[in-house]
């Protein structure tokens, strides 16, 4: 596992590509999403989704530059949308649920990483996976509590004490998942320059140096693991209030996979890659599921191979190849 | 913060902008005809409950061709788009919203899951589309809310659960103990939880001496088999279904717990054809409706007769209570689009006016007539009967059929099933029809 998570993330880890490179890119990236989401109304929904799948996915790129991944990754998300499905009775404020949903991912990111920090490549891993498949099985069992597998109705919100019209609240959802993206962005791509950062690297490539240098390995993973956990709640939070209704499926392991192998279609090398990932997933996913209701899992499936064969840099690494050719 | 649009995908995007203007333009103002009229349907095409799905779906498809060939609804041909509930709910959510918002369709079908169906009937609400839910079984739709563009077109959990309940009460009144073995899922929880309000209301002190939700999907019963065995009760009940159902059947059957124990199996005419001979005779078995192949008494017999031949042809195989409830819905959506037509003089009707059509229609299926309720549940009748095994089907059918109307064993409008089900008396039973011969 540890070698693929390599390889995913050579071509990057061998260019610095955090020069300048990227902030066309982004930018474009996001004229060209404003401007999908006004055109073709129902993809507004798809790409919030796609948005907040992808601060997700950024938090799993932050493991992936430690060599780790992480297959339990989704019970963030799901602690998150649980999180506002149960609380949004009470409170209905997006504002306030937004934060709270972080909150108490990023507690239970603690938590955990306390635990599965220690461990490493397979080991890690599948502890992760165990963890999740526990808080699927949580959600699923305490029937009385969170109405199993039909999962919870999320009451309408309300933004900044105001219950806007449908457009509106479509409109608000994706601008909230797109300026919490740009900044999720922005701090993954400083942290990851930063010397702390730097050091999730050196964990990849030997520990043992990082110890002698006098910086804790389990210290950096950790902080990353909470971090990532963080992004993870956030995205469940965002999931949750533009779906508008959570099932214990958010926490399964195909839900974790899904958030690796979009990491993996997008690029571990920028902070862009989870973002292009998550957009092509998603609309790959609905314009198959649209041409071929019967195989669409066949060809999400297919377009992966075709990525791991001919762009094992993901489609970021394919883009900044393309860029640093024509520069 | 993503620039994936590519070249083809803004062209997708483009084309698929102008489709939408095209249909916007067909949509507003005086509701002209439309070319073609849209039905979107989620059903599952993958996963487990794809035994369900996949033979809904083909029904729809033979019944579409022939309303088709007949001239279509309302002189308007029928084009159907189908969606996958496989891959979860944010996921169906979206399909349903591109349904309504890219492909204009003019009326939904919805879901066999409940958490499917949960999740899209408040977007009906919101999109203000006529959603027929086709399939799902949950009470918590109408009775947690209301929904004044969603339709039930079938019945629901509280009546597929009593009316098994009531057929036992009837065939064993003696019954001492019970034991239940459901799916550890939403619906394995519900209906224990509606069975045993109902039970203790009727008939009170029955014991239950074991409760067990093996997991959803589980390969290998002989655990619960085993503690069967040793628990002898004299009733087990199951509502359980598919693959789940034929595995924990065929298990059980090979340990002969069928000798010793009375089954009831709410959900079994959907397995009872890959069971074949395996089913043992005399317990007890649902269908989710009336729609037996051997059905007593059905209302237009020639009707029946043409779909199941008509089905058996094309597939090779007898249609199952999925395909039943797809015909269901396809004859509501019939009958809502006649009537919303005729209140219209001739006109075209608009979201609201086609809404309004199904409050309180009635539409005849070849057993039967349903008529939806002024929340949106649909009365379908339901037929509980013994497993037994005929000349005509290599499968059991029910014998010493019980019909029971729909209103008799479904919770009052605004009634929560629950409460409902509580306040039963045990002279409840004195309104159960006699059984008929099948």
């Amino acid at each position: 596992m540890s070698g693929s998570a390599n390889s995913l993330s050579r071509p990057a880890g061998a260019a610095p590509a955090r020069s300048l490179g990227e902030g066309l890119p982004a930018l474009l990236g996001i004229a060209a999403l404003v401007l999908v989401a006004w055109a073709v109304p129902w993809l507004k929904f798809v790409l919030t989704i796609a948005l907040a799948k992808g601060i997700a996915v950024l938090g799993i790129l932050l493991l992936l530059r430690a060599g780790q991944v992480s297959f339990g990754h989704a019970m963030f998300l799901a602690t998150g949308a649980y999180t506002v499905a149960f609380v949004a009775p009470f409170q209905t404020e997006a504002l306030l649920l937004l934060p709270l949903a972080a909150l108490l991912a990023t507690l239970l990111g603690l938590a955990v990483g306390l635990f599965v920090v220690r461990y490493r490549d397979i080991f890690f891993g599948m502890l992760n996976l165990a963890l999740s498949m526990v808080l699927y099985s949580l959600l699923e069992k305490l029937y009385e509590y969170t109405k199993g597998t039909d999962g919870i109705r999320v009451s309408v919100l309300t933004f900044a004490g105001l219950r806007p019209e449908r457009e509106t609240q479509e409109w608000l959802m994706f601008g909230l998942a797109l300026l919490l993206a740009v900044l999720f962005g922005l701090l993954v791509r400083a942290y990851l320059a930063s010397p702390m950062g730097r050091a999730l690297a050196g964990i990849k490539t030997r520990e043992t140096r990082l110890e002698f240098m006098g910086v804790s390995a389990r210290r950096v993973l950790l902080f990353a693991y909470v971090l990532s956990a963080l992004m993870g709640g956030t995205a469940g939070a965002l999931v949750a209030m533009t779906s508008r209704h959570v099932t214990p499926q958010l926490a399964y392991w195909t839900s974790s996979g899904e958030l690796v192998f979009i990491a993996i279609l997008g690029g571990a090398g920028s902070a862009l890659g989870p973002f292009l990932g998550a957009a092509a997933f998603e609309l790959v996913r609905v314009y198959a599921a649209a041409a071929v209701a019967d195989a669409w899992q066949m060809i999400l499936g297919a377009v992966l191979l075709l990525v791991i064969l001919f762009a094992p840099g993901g489609i970021w690494g394919m883009l900044a190849g393309r860029l640093r050719r024509s520069a | 913060m993503t620039s994936a649009i590519t070249r083809r995908e803004a062209m997708f995007g483009a084309a698929a902008t102008a489709g939408s203007l095209l249909l916007a333009g067909g949509n507003a103002g005086a509701q002209t005809k439309p070319t073609e009229l849209r039905v979107g349907i989620t059903t599952f095409l993958s996963g487990a409950a794809s035994v369900f799905g996949v033979p809904a779906r083909n029904a729809a498809e033979l019944i579409f061709e022939d309303i088709n060939k007949a001239g279509g609804i309302g002189g308007v041909p029928v084009r159907a788009y189908f969606v996958d509930e496989g891959p979860g709910t944010d996921h169906l959510v979206g399909e349903f919203r591109r349904l309504v918002q890219n492909e204009g369709v003019h009326i939904m079908f919805a879901s066999i899951s409940s958490g499917s169906c949960l999740a899209c009937t408040p977007l009906s609400d919101e999109m203000k589309k006529t959603t027929l839910l086709w399939d799902c079984g949950t009470q918590r739709i109408f009775e947690e809310g209301k929904h004044p563009f969603a339709f039930r077109t079938q019945g629901y959990g509280t009546p597929e659960v009593l009316a098994p309940l009531l057929y036992l009460l009837k065939h064993k009144p003696d019954f001492k103990t019970l034991a239940v073995i459901n799916q550890d899922y939403a619906w394995g929880r519900d209906s224990w939880e509606l069975w045993k309000a109902g039970m203790e209301a009727l008939k009170p002190g029955v014991r239950v001496v074991a409760e067990m939700f093996p997991r959803f999907g589980a390969p290998d019963y002989s655990t619960e088999v085993t503690r069967l065995l040793a628990a002898r009760p004299d009733v087990i009940l199951s509502t359980s279904w598919g693959g789940d159902l034929v595995t924990l059947v065929r298990q059980a059957a090979e340990r002969r717990l069928f000798d010793r124990s009375t089954f009831v199996l709410p959900v079994a005419e959907a397995s009872m054809q890959t069971l074949g001979k395996t089913m043992p005779a005399g317990h007890v078995i649902g269908a989710r409706g009336d729609h037996w192949n051997n059905h007593p008494k059905p209302k237009d017999p020639a009707k029946l007769a043409k779909f199941v031949e008509a089905y058996r042809a094309k597939y090779n195989e007898y249609p199952i209570y999925p395909c039943h409830h797809m015909a269901q819905a396809i004859a509501a959506m019939q009958a809502g689009f006649a009537r919303a037509i005729a209140a219209k003089g001739g006109g075209w009707p608009n979201d609201q006016e086609l809404a309004n059509a199904f409050r309180g229609l009635t539409f005849d299926t070849p057993t039967s007539s349903i008529t939806l309720r002024e929340d949106g549940q649909g009365l379908e009748d339901q037929i509980v009967g013994l497993s037994s095994f005929t000349e005509k089907f290599p499968f059991a059918v029910p014998k010493d059929m019980i019909i029971f109307p729909a209103a008799m064993v479904s919770a009052p409008v605004g009634q929560k099933s629950v409460e409902w089900l509580k306040t039963l008396k045990p002279e409840f039973l004195a309104q159960v029809p006699a059984p008929v011969a099948g």
